[in-house]
């Protein structure tokens, strides 16, 4: 059984709660263990890296250093935590005083951050560390026929531009067709969701938001699949404000790429957050549903 | 002391004066170190100008100077002019030492105290050090007048018929079935627009011709033994499945051969070939090839229909490798270059979008020659594209790729932008980061693009996509820009984009490099002697490089550097014997332990090891002297001559200013 450290962030405690769940039965499933970070605090988010430096790495310090103590690896679900943790680690390895001076800080909580742990987005588990292969192997009911639109996002790959092929991954497609899925073209997958321009600049928000969901219904998507919980509301939750603006007609459901794991794997979708969400995922689910009800036929 | 010396400090200009007090040096150095056999100490504004040679000319005549220091630029630039020199007013060259006070002083400093302190050092440690030189005569060897050129593209050729019409030898080997280079593969050439197999051909058949050339294509340099003037170099002749002497071209065995393969070499994978092929129809030589790895009788064991229609019967399925030993005196390396590549920017869909072209693909497209017959179409063979989008810096002057410019793409560019338009009608849209046309006729080039109604936009594109936003994006590439001029972000919807790709050093550049004994650049390009003075030369004496393998260049600045690197060889053949630096490295044969860790360390393969004595010797004409084995001699059996330990150790303590330390100790 292999254990991570996990981040959850503030996200997955109320608006991505799906995610959350999700996340945890399909690691249970895959004999996986997500140990909760204990007393774990903000990631910073978008804003404080731009109010205060030095204060907003020795907040991401002080999690890494508690991750130290339980464990050598730590996961995060959402991308701006994850992107906020790697940019962190890579930060204060190239800076050994701003080490120091942050470690002086984290002494006063007993605390002290060596670099030694490693820091991985919870889709990297699913495709590096399990493997596509390997899940494969595990799946009960491929999700036959359901269309999805792999929407990685911005923040899951640019943190790693020095080693990686940022520009037209496919980690997270071979992930979809692992579990029978058929991952369409999907030209916008890298491309910003608005993140939290939404707050600053509705019309400019809607217009990236309006372009991505566009580029999905293009390629005929039934699913527009996210392994993030920013990305997921702003596509989701505004799809309506789009549709006014933009006098379209989306009706898009987006769902966390463990929450079709879940399904694929045989989990009951009430335990994997299905239910809670504006617009329903229903072809993913009768997908299921067929396949359940073919095979009660069959085994009555 | 018995030697008297004199010590020179140079101005030049305000290049070291600026920052050193060197008339202060100068003074110091005659009273100081005196009693270490300064007799003169001297400062000049320009020690490397006539007058200042003639200074130190009558200094050595009339004060009986036997050792000279000369304080001032990196011996690279002059030391040569001071050796000359001492040479003229009959001192031996090498009792004369040139220190750096310029790269290694004023240059890197800023603190004129200090900087006058340092060059107080340096001319110390000169002073101590050439007072253990010994004077060294020169070698001489003559020079075999055969020269090798390695590379058949336009810089080779043109330094092959060079050499060739003098009346000298010339070996050219060349790795693909023709002569030719990426030259032979463009149709035309900016920005006089010629027609580029008519200006080259005519040159192609000349080498084919030429009774002082050998010409061996389809084969490679394996192995090169030797220093300039006589250098043994082994080359394979990979195997043509063809007998020369009785193939007379008529391309029965081509036609005949019931065999095609896609040609990634000269049609840039647009076109097809057979299995024995020449590449083009102006070949030179016009022998085939029989390629073995998809000759349908080498894979399956039946077929041999070339050699049931050869009508001399010339196809030969039994023939192997040769190997030829050849010796010659010096060798041009023209090796040039290959296309970035493009799936390295996977943002621009090279591979994943079918319209999306490289510059060889269109090159091939646009040749009246070429698959299409010169037709710009799409990936379908038969559309016209009504829009092209042209996009300059494909992996060049980007950190993330290239950091340099590949020089010739913007011009190349135009030309595309001009023969899209002349022969579609096509939109056409050049973006660029910024444009340059610095050459002969390019400006007018680019004004002429201008008025023919090519949209430039200046911006680096961000990707090639086939996200449709609205109906009249749909089933186009968009092209994603920052159009820097209006500040805007543009979305240029186009059917088909030719991405500009860069010039890169031939994959193998380092191996064969290491073969001719020249390193590379940190971009790859091979170093020439002098980025400025001698881009001709290398630092291995008798080996030249021409053409793209020094750097990117356009074909006139190849065609130059292809003479200009004949006429260097052309120099050395006529003066029949070439002298060489005595600067050079011995093995005391009584201590060699016979380890043999020299043999690998030298660059220059100038150690061999004799298997009876089990000894090492150096070979002194292909040392050149750099020191690496007399450091690496764990037995310290090797002595630098020039750089023996005595030298090393004085100059040491010159530096450190023990010398004047323990002088001072000592009364007078």
């Amino acid at each position: 059984m292999k254990e991570y450290v996990y981040f959850p962030g503030c996200s997955l405690e109320k608006i991505a709660i799906s995610y959350h769940l999700s996340a945890l039965e399909t690691t249970k499933k895959l004999d996986i263990t997500l140990k909760e970070l204990e007393d774990w605090n903000c990631c910073g988010a978008t804003a404080y890296f731009h109010v205060d430096e030095l204060l907003a790495y020795t907040l991401v310090a002080r999690n890494l250093a508690m991750a130290e103590k339980m464990g050598t690896e730590v996961v995060a679900p959402c991308s701006a935590c994850y992107k906020n943790m790697y940019f962190t680690k890579q930060h204060l390895a190239e800076d050994p005083d701003l080490t120091e001076h942050i470690n002086d800080a984290l002494q006063e909580d007993n605390l002290n951050y060596s670099g030694s742990v490693t820091v991985k987005h919870l889709i990297e588990v699913f495709s590096n560390d399990i493997g596509a292969e390997e899940l494969k192997s595990k799946v009960v009911f491929p999700l036959t026929d359901l269309r999805v639109a792999s929407y990685y996002g911005c923040q899951i790959l640019r943190p790693k531009k020095d080693h990686e092929d940022v520009e037209q991954p496919h980690f997270f497609e071979d992930l979809m067709a692992s579990i029978g899925a058929t991952p369409v073209d999907f030209p916008l997958k890298l491309t910003c969701c608005g993140g939290s321009l939404l707050i600053s600049s509705r019309p400019a928000a809607y217009s990236m938001i309006h372009n991505l969901l566009y580029d999905a219904q293009r390629a005929q998507a039934d699913v527009i699949v996210t392994a993030c919980p920013l990305c997921q509301v702003n596509l989701e939750c505004y799809q309506q404000q789009v549709n006014q603006e933009y006098g379209t007609q989306f009706h898009i459901p987006v769902v966390y790429f463990t929450q079709l794991i879940g399904l694929a794997l045989g989990i009951p979708p009430k335990k994997l957050g299905f239910g809670k969400e504006f617009l329903s995922p229903k072809k993913a689910i009768d997908a299921i549903k067929n396949i359940k009800s073919q095979e009660e036929v069959i085994t009555q | 002391m018995t030697e008297k010396i004199g010590v020179y400090v140079c101005h030049c200009g305000t290049n070291i004066a600026g920052i050193v007090d060197v008339e202060g040096v100068a003074k110091w150095a005659a009273e100081k170190l005196q009693r270490r056999g300064v007799v003169i100490a001297r400062d000049y504004k320009f020690m490397c100008s006539s007058l200042g040679q003639e200074l130190i000319e009558k200094d050595i005549k009339e004060l009986g100077l036997t050792r000279v220091v000369v304080a001032a630029c990196s011996p690279h630039l002059h030391e040569r002019t001071f050796r000359n020199a001492c040479k003229n007013a009959g001192l031996n060259p090498y009792l004369c030492e040139l220190v750096s006070i310029r790269e290694q002083v004023s240059w890197v400093h800023t603190d004129k105290a200090v900087a006058t302190e340092k060059s107080k050092a340096i001319v110390s440690g000169g002073v101590e050090r050439v007072i253990w030189h010994e004077p060294l005569e020169p070698l001489r060897v003559p020079i075999h007048p055969a020269t090798l050129v390695v590379g058949g593209g336009i810089a080779g050729i043109q330094a092959a018929l060079e050499i060739a019409d003098a009346g000298y030898h010339v070996y050219m080997v060349e790795r693909e079935p023709s002569i030719g280079g990426h030259m032979a593969q463009f149709d035309k050439t900016f920005p006089t627009l010629d027609c580029s197999a008519c200006i080259l051909t005519p040159k192609m058949v000349d080498v084919g011709n030429h009774p002082n050339i050998t010409l061996l294509t389809w084969a490679e340099v394996t192995n090169v033994d030797g220093y300039i003037g006589n250098f043994q170099a082994t080359i394979r002749q990979k195997t043509r499945c063809v007998k020369t002497e009785l193939c007379t071209g008529c391309g029965i065995c081509w036609e005949k051969c019931p065999k095609k393969v896609t040609d990634d070499v000269f049609e840039a994978g647009l076109g097809k070939r057979k299995a024995i092929y020449t590449p083009f129809p102006q070949a030179v030589p016009k022998y085939p090839v029989l390629d073995k790895e998809t000759c349908t009788y080498f894979l399956k064991g039946t077929c041999k229909a070339c050699e049931k229609f050869c009508p001399t019967g010339a196809i030969d399925f039994t023939q192997e490798d040769e190997f030829l030993q050849i010796d010659v005196g010096q060798i041009i390396l023209a090796t040039g270059w290959d296309l970035f590549d493009v799936r390295r920017m996977p943002q621009y869909g090279y591979g994943r979008l079918d319209n999306v072209f490289t510059s060889l693909e269109f090159e091939r497209l646009s040749n009246a020659s070429g698959p299409t017959g010169g037709k710009i179409v799409l990936r379908d063979g038969v559309t016209a594209p009504a829009s092209v989008a042209i996009v300059h810096c494909v992996g060049s002057r980007d950190k993330n790729y290239n950091p340099y410019c590949s020089s010739i793409c913007c011009m190349q560019s135009l030309k595309f932008a001009h023969l899209v338009h002349e022969r579609t009608g096509a939109e056409v849209y050049n973006c660029y980061i910024d444009m340059r046309t610095p050459s002969k006729g390019y400006e007018e080039f680019y004004q002429r693009l201008l008025e023919e109604g090519t949209h430039f936009i200046r911006g680096k594109v961000a990707e090639v996509t086939n996200a449709a936003r609205t109906n009249e994006e749909e089933g186009k590439l968009i092209v994603q820009v920052e159009d820097t001029l209006i500040g805007k972000q543009r979305r240029i919807p186009v059917e088909m984009v030719i991405l500009s790709a860069g010039l890169e050093p031939r994959h193998d550049a380092k191996e064969v490099g290491r073969l001719f004994g020249i390193s590379c650049s940190a971009d790859g390009w091979y170093i020439e002697r002098h980025p400025k003075l001698d881009p001709i030369a290398t630092m291995t004496d008798g080996v030249y490089i021409a053409g793209v393998v020094q750097g990117p260049k356009d074909i006139p600045a190849s065609v130059a550097q292809g003479a200009a690197a004949a006429a260097r060889a052309l120099g050395k053949i006529q003066q029949k014997e070439v002298a060489m630096e005595p600067i050079r490295a011995t093995i005391n044969q009584d201590m060699c332990s016979g380890c043999r860790i020299c043999n690998n360390l030298c660059p220059f393969n100038a150690i061999l090891f004799h298997e009876d004595k089990m000894v090492s010797e150096v070979n002194p004409a292909l040392c050149q002297g750099c020191g690496t084995c007399v450091a690496g001699c764990p037995a310290g059996a090797i002595s630098g001559t020039g750089f023996s330990n005595e030298q090393i150790l004085a100059q040491l303590d010159g530096l450190l200013l023990l010398n004047i330390k323990r002088l001072e100790e000592v009364p007078a």
